[in-house]
């Protein structure tokens, strides 16, 4: 996918009657798509979603209950470039209506109950400071206790979340160690990788399910192509970390398109008898 | 104390008064007043280096953690202990050179050293990658962690790199899976284990040989979520402004202490560890045998607990109605 797609996905899906693909570049009818899932009616492309529409989505109708919806980000490094973080976080939150970048909770799949955690990737690029963090370890560490099967479906292509600094490198491991004891204690997790998922947060938990999914051609990987581009000073090979880049080096177990997702869930959690 | 070569340019004083010294001290015939120049010069360096180092901005702090003539983890090997038997290879890919893993000897403690290495001349830093490992170094660094839990040696990790490598062959061989997967193993590995990060803590790069129950820095190492330049490149969309991002990202020892990041840090020798290698690797030393003394006393249940809540800890945000104020470190 060009850098054009890219950027014009993490603004969602324009409103409007019609719309143009960034997969195929055909005008599309919105409507169609949206019944779709948010997928692409001609090429199967698979467009934003928020982490609100997407636990629509996964979870069974009216099940979800938010967990730690009163953590707010804080500023610890008062961080400020050309505008203070502080002012974009507030600008964020305003426009995607979240306080930050992780939604998490319990819900029912096909009647089965789950810790489910979403990360969505138009807060701060989905990129993970203190905040998603900690509501993840709380989603794991609570999965731990209740015997929950545990589904976290990440999009971030900001990976750790710059404006925090070390303390979002942290996370990555705060989440790790949590994960470790949760599969200690016979926990199923099921990732689900989205469109994009790199850095600290394809490093961390979205690569240590013991089922890992991803929805089809998502860029995935650690370093952003411009980076290794920049480095190795040659062109990327065609398809470089998409799923199918991933699913034939063996790192992820299926790729499961949008409207097979809540399904795929379901059968892997009652395969591992959960 | 070493001279310090011609370089950076907040040590050009310094140089520059080296310089004089030496000429002072090629000259055959020394009258008095020679003497007493040199003398002054000697205790005018000593001064100025002090007054430098004792106020180093964050960019420079980086500057002296990317030292040419920094110790590496090849030098404190030679330094610190007493014997190192290098084990190679992660048995499944490759032996990267850019992370250097082994049995080795420290007072009365036999131990594991997994450690970053940046090489010194051009042709070890082009076959590690100048510090760069591959995913091939964090499974071989994974491999002998393991190996010491199993045989009961505590680990130690000296944590030394600009970042994980960024490249094709790193991607296909899945460079996140394996960081990830480290930080899941090391938090719950049965044996002690202690990170140094001796110059640079570069991000997910450092993070994937960083878990421990002591994490220590150096006083001019510094430790990132990511490079300056990648930051400045970002905000600024130019390299240009790495000094004002070093400024922004607050890596320097003193605030990764304050923010909960690290345990302890370990002062550098007047003038930076490239000045007096001995000193430095000593202090290294010094700090390695304490700890080992202190962490071989706890039983391994209450050391994997304290591990986990060590790193449990860290985060810094707003719980129901806090404000801002309250949260702030």
């Amino acid at each position: 996918m060009s850098q054009a797609a890219a950027k014009r996905q993490k603004r969602g899906v324009p409103e409007g009657l019609w719309q143009k693909c960034p997969g195929c570049q055909e005008t599309i009818y919105s409507k169609t798509a949206e019944e779709r899932l948010n997928v692409c009616p001609l090429c199967d492309h698979h467009f934003y979603v928020s982490a609100r529409e997407r636990i629509v989505q996964v979870l069974d109708v009216g099940t979800f209950e938010e967990w730690d919806a009163d953590l707010k980000p804080a500023d610890p490094l008062e961080f400020s470039d050309k505008r203070p973080y502080v002012e974009k976080l507030k600008s964020e939150q305003k426009r995607t209506g979240l306080n930050d970048a992780a939604l998490t909770g319990t819900g029912m799949i096909r009647a089965r109950r789950v810790a489910l955690g979403v990360t969505d990737s138009a807060f701060f690029m989905g990129s993970m400071g203190s905040v998603v963090g900690e509501r993840l370890t709380r989603l794991v560490e609570r999965a731990t206790e209740q015997d929950l099967p545990l589904i976290i479906v990440s999009g971030s292509g900001g990976g750790a979340r710059m404006h925090e600094g070390i303390l979002s490198l942290m996370q990555m491991a705060k989440v790790s160690a949590a994960l470790a004891r949760y599969g200690e204690a016979g926990g199923l997790f099921v990732s689900v990788l989205t469109n994009p998922t790199m850095g600290g947060v394809a490093a961390s938990f979205a690569s240590l399910g013991d089922v890992v999914f991803a929805e089809p051609r998502a860029l995935i990987g650690f370093a952003g192509p411009r980076t290794i581009k920049a480095t190795i000073k040659i062109e990327l090979p065609k398809g470089f970390q998409t799923s199918e880049f991933l699913l034939e080096h063996g790192y992820i177990d299926r790729i499961v398109s949008r409207d097979k997702l809540k399904s795929e869930i379901a059968r892997t959690i009652d395969y591992c008898g959960k | 104390m070493d001279a310090p070569g011609p370089g950076f340019e907040f040590e050009q004083p310094i140089y520059d008064l080296h310089c004089r010294l030496r000429e002072l001290d090629e000259q055959s015939e020394k009258t008095t007043e020679v003497e007493d120049e040199v003398r002054g010069l000697r205790r005018e360096i000593a001064d100025l280096t002090k007054q430098v180092y004792s106020d180093l901005s964050p960019w420079q702090t980086v500057q002296v953690a990317r030292h040419k003539s920094r110790p590496h983890t090849v030098d404190y090997l030679s330094l610190a202990f007493d014997e190192f038997v290098e084990l190679h290879g992660d048995k499944h890919f490759g032996d990267d050179q850019a992370i250097r893993t082994g049995f080795a000897k420290l007072d009365q403690f036999k131990v594991m050293i997994v450690g970053h290495e940046k090489g010194r001349t051009y042709k070890e830093k082009s076959a590690c990658y100048f510090g760069c490992s591959h995913p091939e170094g964090y499974r071989k660094a994974m491999g002998k962690m393991r190996m010491a839990a199993k045989y009961g040696l505590p680990i130690i990790c000296l944590i030394d790199t600009p970042g994980a490598y960024p490249g094709i062959g790193a991607e296909e061989r899945g460079q996140a899976q394996v960081i990830a997967e480290n930080m899941y193993a090391m938090s719950r590995l049965k044996t002690l284990i202690i990170c140094v990060v001796i110059g640079e803590g570069g991000s997910g790069g450092a993070l994937g040989i960083g878990v421990g129950d002591r994490v220590a820095v150096l006083q001019h190492a510094y430790y990132s979520v990511i490079s300056p330049e990648g930051c400045a490149g970002i905000i600024w969309k130019s390299h240009e402004y790495a000094s004002k991002a070093a400024e922004a990202l607050r890596f320097t020892s003193d605030h990764l202490k304050k923010l909960g990041v690290v345990d302890d840090i370990i002062a550098e020798p007047l003038g930076g560890a490239h000045r007096d290698h001995h000193q430095m690797a000593s202090r290294v030393k010094m700090y390695l045998i304490k700890t080992l003394n202190e962490l071989s006393t706890i039983p391994v249940d209450d050391l994997l607990q304290q591990r986990y809540d060590k790193f449990r800890r860290m985060g810094v945000f707003l719980e129901s109605g806090e404000s801002a104020a309250e949260a702030t470190v």
